[in-house]
């Protein structure tokens, strides 16, 4: 581009404020609703008048959230390691092996990518409740990690591709064992990639609202999505609204955790991977 | 991400050709060790992605073409194509269908143009280009439940700004037109920010020297934008459009929250779902299921035909040749 003057900063300030406002506002909004009061809550302000911790105070007493917060956690992070393991492995395959069905492999990965998931839900449904596994964690973990390979296989072979593998011989010519080659040159390489990965799989399971309703049942497995479309207030005649945005933003933290730290990475994944959760 | 026509792949889907068999001469020692060492290692990912996903749809192929409502399982009973017969002849159907496809095209439509400009904005700007992906990655990352709850308590009457905003009387989420309005929008909040990534994509394959040779020739920026960068970008275009369309199609979580699919909002997802949960009835149920996969897969094929698009990553594959 041209030279930078002031009037281009102001244009560009300008643009960015409004992609900034945008992104931000019905975020700022639920969180706002969260710390409303009751009395407050239907007034309509964008700024709460009455500051209170009362919904936070409220759902972390509730066991129906407390239990689906552990669920969410606990299949989200068992489903992402199954999922990152797996896809390293397969897609070291095929980023460093030449072997028949390689091509065949990536294109049934983008055909379950491109998968409509609903078309899942009335099977699967029916399947898991034979094999006893509906309404389990096990029930959410197998979906959600045949959804996760494809994104993690397409990433990860992405990341693999630009790895310098012949620093591995080297090292070994320079003495290494094959064991210390792999653990001081390749995987400090590949951690990054990996890591990436990691995180868009967590944050697809952490996402996903059609199987998580369709396939439980009970808040022995419900995660919070799920959770919060059943909430009701404390009793049955108060208005929950207060509630389901207080758990609505603490599921949210996470997610700005991880892109406030891993802006970079999370951007670099998705337009190497450039396949969607 | 160059992008080369593998039309053949998306024209079978779910089999697994996990061996394509090509007589070779003998192979030697080291190239039948890769091999096997490359079977083993993907084995594991393709027997899960093939369990979860053929098995069960071959499974409701089956189960579409019996009479199977779990409220009546003894009236089970092999109906052949009457469930079809059913739901093809069905008002409701149709109407999901049409929700569906509106806002397919129009989310999709919106989103190409603003993710272009976002995409454009997060190549280019000259200040703030970390505080504005990362604000962009925030949509991306949201739970689609949490944002449509938050936009469903802004369009609530009284509690909610623009509800206030824009329509202090009336309730805009349980009239149609507005409901599938507000759907959409959402919808283009949440997923502008992936089109803008992949778009981004493409635009850092454009070569700055081409830009500043065509300013040079006098080019204006429209021309500079519409032949030198849109040529180079195509495949990421094509890319970002069939992976948008693919999940614009299923939409779910939006309208299960915001309208709960009241007043004729509901998508073939929506209704696949009530089928499902509500109705209990399995044979219907499956029967929506394969009209689905089987018109994302009649879409899939339209794009792959029609543009020859086809696998990001297919580069993966084909780079090492």
């Amino acid at each position: 581009m041209a030279v930078e003057t002031t009037s281009a900063k102001v244009k560009w300030g300008l643009l960015d404020a409004v992609v900034v406002v945008f992104a931000l506002i019905p975020v700022l909004w639920i969180v706002s609703l969260s710390f409303k009061t009751t009395a407050t809550l239907t007034d309509g302000n964008f700024i709460p008048r009455e500051w209170t911790w009362d919904n936070y105070k409220l759902i972390f007493q509730t066991d129906q959230f407390v239990r689906a917060l552990g669920n969410s956690i606990g299949i989200a992070l068992i489903s992402t390691v199954i999922a990152v393991v797996l896809g390293t492995m397969a897609a070291y395959a095929i980023s460093r092996l030449d072997f028949p069905g390689k091509k065949a492999l990536v294109g049934v990965s983008l055909l379950i990518a491109m998968f409509p998931q609903v078309s899942l839900v009335s099977p699967l449904f029916n399947i898991e409740r034979n094999l006893g596994i509906f309404d389990t964690w096990l029930g959410l973990i197998l979906p959600y990690i045949t959804f996760a390979l494809p994104l993690a296989i397409y990433t990860l072979s992405a990341f693999f591709k630009q790895i310098p593998w012949d620093l591995e011989k080297a090292a070994k010519m320079d003495g290494a064992t094959q064991g210390e080659a792999f653990r001081k040159v390749i995987a400090p390489l590949a951690a990054p990639g990996v890591f990436t990965t990691a995180i868009l799989v967590f944050i697809f399971c952490w996402n996903d609202f059609l199987f998580a309703i369709s396939l439980t049942s009970t808040e022995q497995s419900r995660t919070v999505p799920v959770a919060l479309s059943f909430f009701t207030g404390a009793s049955q005649f108060e208005d929950p609204t207060g509630a389901i945005s207080a758990a609505a933003v603490v599921i949210t933290i996470p997610i700005i955790l991880f892109v406030l730290f891993f802006q970079r990475r999370i951007v670099a994944g998705l337009t190497s991977g450039a396949v969607k959760g | 991400m160059s992008v080369a026509s593998r039309s053949s792949v998306e024209n079978q889907p779910q089999i697994p050709q996990q061996r394509d068999r090509r007589s070779r001469p003998a192979l030697s020692e080291g190239k039948k060790q890769e091999r096997k060492l490359g079977w083993l290692l993907c084995a594991p990912a393709a027997i899960v992605m093939v369990a979860v996903t053929a098995y069960p749809i071959i499974y409701s192929i089956w189960l579409s073409l019996q009479r199977y409502d779990l409220k009546f399982p003894e009236n089970r009973e092999f109906i052949g194509l009457a469930n079809y017969a059913t739901v093809l002849s069905n008002n409701y159907w149709w109407t999901a269908f049409g929700v569906t496809m509106l806002i397919t095209v129009i989310s999709v439509a919106v989103e190409l143009v603003l993710g272009m400009g976002l995409a454009l904005i997060m190549h280019r700007t000259i200040i703030g280009r970390g505080l504005v992906r990362t604000s962009a990655l925030i949509p991306y990352g949201i739970v689609t439940v949490v944002a449509a709850f938050s936009w469903r308590y802004a369009w609530t009457p009284g509690t909610g700004y623009l509800a206030n905003l824009f329509s202090p009387e009336g309730a805009p989420l349980t009239e149609r037109a507005s409901a599938l309005a507000i759907i959409i929008f959402a919808e283009i909040w949440k997923t502008t920010p992936f089109m803008a990534l992949l778009l981004m994509a493409g635009l850092a394959l454009v070569p700055d020297d081409l830009l500043k040779a065509a300013s040079m020739d006098g080019a204006s920026w429209w021309q500079r934008f519409t032949k030198v960068m849109l040529p180079v970008m195509k495949p990421a275009i094509l890319v970002a459009l069939l992976f948008r369309t693919l999940d614009a199609f299923r939409i779910f979580d939006n309208i299960y929250v915001l309208s709960a699919g009241a007043n004729e909002t509901s998508s073939v997802s929506m209704i696949a779902y009530n089928n499902l949960m509500k109705g209990l009835n399995l044979g219907i149920g499956s029967t929506m299921s394969v009209l689905i996969f089987l018109t994302v897969a009649i879409i899939a094929f339209i794009f792959v035909k029609l543009f020859g698009t086809a696998a990001p990553g297919s580069d993966d594959v084909d780079g090492r040749r």
